[in-house]
């Protein structure tokens, strides 16, 4: 490695890169440890005293290759036990982009941290062992992925390099996967085939796949776009809390502070504050940088109107002509996270958008299968790491869309009212 | 059709925003722990932003070790009168007066882990059920692994296996009496982001970021700055040298690295070149593999 600045820091390039978040989901040896920590040398992400760090926990460990999964797996109990207990975060810049990776195990709570982690997630990779092809592995991961939405999957297929970079071979993962895939609801899917240890089409091209016509992972990752992920038609806020100063320059100043959840608010829009129903005018919005003349998902604002009415946390400000469904009976995907196995009947609390109600589990409709993505016939019971559809009622109405409509008012999550413990997920149908 | 892209600085700022005000409208008391470094100076800018304009609904909170730079105090006590917000300070010192904590022996007594003492009993004492931390993931692996909404048992103690599970932007700060919250809006964020952020915002930090001349010793690779709580070992001496500080921490455990970098655009070219992390230069964390870790368990930041 070169000792010369990388020219993403440089002439204040910094005000024009955007953010990438993914995620990868795989287990120990499919190579995807390998993957992440080329993608994080190679864009200089990685510090010596990192590196050294690693180099010696591998010796002392007795292991021979540089183990780069000792870079995520930063708990004492994970040294130990050689696992990855939980979702790492990682960050890495190239001139183009920030990315942050959700590192997620493969193994145990693979459920629970995969749909952690692909819950703000704008793209996943799933890693395919060349000579094993896909596996149920695979196709759980994928599952996740298209139920979580994630509007962009990379099907990378690994150690190429084991089965001679065969374009055959290649084809054949990738119309199986294919067929697997006219199932999930995924818009954009790409592969790669990649040789991670080797760096073949991770970060440069290889001349060892002249057959493959797309590009390295890397550039990919760099210029997918992610512009139309975010809602942008259905406008929503859901209000945090309210600004009221009380002081002497803004004496009468009463904002409403939120993120945009969805479409677009300009000064001057015609609003209805939900659940009442009453209507007003936006008089200005206020962003971190002063005053804007729009405001989109998921930018932070300040809201003022044109006349006094009451909004309060948990409130949301829509458009007329746009109403989201306002409704106490909920249909929702639901993945289970905790040991104490769902209780048909039994009251949790939810948290939607900024909205907390208590609810009461109505019905387990049924319990997927998440590798075959079958209904489990006769068993209706969620325990940890299972998903299923279910029908909730809550005490007062959520103001919701369906997830597919909008990541931010289709999604929520259960509390346990004695623990306070996340027990769930789930996607509104 | 406009484009509807923010830049990922403008993401993370939205994003620390929309945090900071979960933590008003979840919380009863919160308090933001203000160090006097880069990270808190930053935090105290997006309070700023995210309350605007009214002040925003908490107090800074200062552990003091008593073993700081004193560059780093009069920038605190400037801030604080520039910005009219309310400053508390507990010394780690009254711990040890009071027999809470007892000094470490040895050349440089750190009261770097002896902090959790008084940071456990001030949020005790005054009663915080939420403290805001400038903390960020990629310093250190413990952290890489600890949530936004970070949930403390009543000693202040951090469990890493049990966790609540974090998704999409819901933040859950339910808790038990006597329970509380660390929360760290800055979890995205990278110290290159933080120091792009400074120039974005023209923000003002402490003198001892950039460049100076200052006596410092070396100790295992370390450059430790002059000052009344270090004593030289056989063999070790104050050398002048030129340096800045990437971290400000207690001057017992802060290393300096050497750098011309005098203003904000060379410490960006300067970290952009960097290889070594910025805890690199911090001693406490080279204590042991899992030092943050075993810290943080303990009732740490």
């Amino acid at each position: 490695m070169s000792d010369s600045s990388s020219p993403a820091h440089s002439d204040q390039h910094y005000l024009s890169m955007d953010l990438l978040r993914f995620t990868t989901a795989g287990r120990v040896d499919d190579g995807k440890s390998t993957l992440i920590g080329r993608l994080l040398y190679d864009s200089k992400a990685i510090f010596e005293d990192q590196l050294e760090a690693i180099e010696r926990a591998t010796e002392q460990r007795g292991e021979e290759t540089l183990n780069l999964s000792l870079l995520t797996d930063g708990l004492r109990a994970e040294r130990e036990q050689g696992i990855t207990i939980d979702v790492a975060y990682r960050y890495f810049a190239t001139p183009r982009r920030k990315f942050i990776v959700a590192d997620t195990p493969g193994h145990i709570q693979y459920t629970r941290n995969m749909v952690t982690g692909a819950s703000t997630a704008n793209l996943a990779i799933v890693l395919v062992d060349a000579r094993k092809g896909v596996i149920e592995q695979t196709c759980r991961h994928s599952f996740i992925a298209s139920l979580l939405r994630i509007p962009h999957l990379v099907v990378a297929i690994n150690k190429m390099d084991l089965v001679n970079w065969s374009e055959a071979r290649y084809n054949e993962i990738v119309a199986q996967f294919s067929e697997f895939a006219s199932r999930l609801e995924i818009p954009d899917i790409k592969f790669i085939p990649i040789s991670a240890l080797h760096g073949d089409n991770v970060v440069d091209k290889s001349a060892k796949s002249p057959w493959y016509q797309g590009g390295a992972l890397l550039y990919t990752l760099e210029t997918v776009y992610i512009g139309s992920d975010h809602n942008h038609i259905d406008a929503r806020f859901p209000v945090q809390t309210v600004i009221r100063p009380n002081n002497d320059t803004h004496h009468d100043f009463r904002g409403f502070a939120g993120r945009v959840a969805g479409g677009v608010f300009k000064p001057g829009d015609e609003i209805v504050a939900q659940p009442s129903g009453l209507t007003s005018r936006i008089t200005a919005l206020h962003g971190p940088e002063g005053q804007l003349t729009e405001a989109f998902s998921p930018m932070s604002v300040v809201m003022t109107l044109a006349d006094e009415i009451d909004i309060s946390r948990g409130d949301m400000i829509v458009k007329a002509n746009n109403p989201p469904h306002v409704t106490q009976d909920i249909e929702a995907m639901l993945c289970w996270f905790s040991e104490k196995k769902l209780q048909p009947g039994g009251k949790y609390l939810v948290r939607h958008t900024t909205r907390e109600a208590k609810c009461v589990l109505k019905a387990v409709r049924f319990k997927v299968n998440i590798n075959t993505l079958h209904k489990v016939e006769g068993d209706l019971d969620l325990g940890m790491n299972d998903i299923g559809r279910v029908q909730l009622r809550t005490a007062v109405p959520l103001l919701c869309d369906s997830y597919q409509r909008n990541r931010a008012t289709g999604s929520f999550i259960l509390v346990d009212e004695f623990t306070n413990a996340t027990v769930a997920a789930g996607m509104i149908l | 059709m406009s484009s509807y892209n923010l830049t990922h600085l403008a993401q993370l700022e939205h994003e620390a925003i929309f945090i900071m005000r979960e933590v008003a409208a979840q919380f009863e008391r919160p308090a933001l722990l203000f160090s006097g470094g880069k990270d808190s100076i930053v935090m105290v800018k997006l309070a700023q932003k995210a309350f605007w304009p009214a002040k925003f609904p908490f107090p800074l909170v200062h552990i003091d070790t008593g073993h700081n730079f004193p560059e780093t105090i009069a920038f605190r006590d400037q801030l604080v009168a520039e910005t009219k917000s309310r400053l508390i300070v507990r010394y780690v010192a009254d711990s040890i007066k009071a027999g809470r904590a007892v000094e470490e022996k040895g050349p440089n007594p750190s009261r770097n882990s002896l902090q959790t003492v008084t940071l456990v009993d001030t949020i005790e004492e005054l009663k915080y059920d939420a403290c805001l931390g400038g903390a960020r993931r990629d310093e250190e692996k413990a952290r890489a692994k600890e949530r936004i909404f970070s949930a403390r048992d009543e000693f202040g103690q951090w469990d890493p296996k049990n966790q609540r599970p974090e998704l999409w932007n819901l933040f859950n700060g339910r808790k038990h009496v006597g329970e509380n919250f660390r929360v760290f809006p800055l979890s995205n964020w990278t110290e290159m982001d933080v120091w792009q952020y400074i120039a974005r915002e023209q923000l003002a930090i402490p003198s001892i970021y950039f460049s100076h001349d200052r006596e410092v010793v070396n100790r295992n690779g370390v450059l430790l700055a002059k000052s009344p709580w270090i004593t030289l070992l056989p063999g070790e001496k104050y050398e002048q040298k030129r340096v800045r500080f990437r971290t400000v921490g207690d001057a017992t455990c802060t290393g300096s690295v050497l750098s011309t970098a005098s203003t904000l655009a060379e410490i960006i070219q300067e970290v952009a070149s960097a290889r070594q992390t910025e805890r690199g230069t911090r001693a406490d964390d080279k204590r042991s593999d899992t030092a943050m870790e075993d810290r943080k368990k303990k009732g740490y930041f």
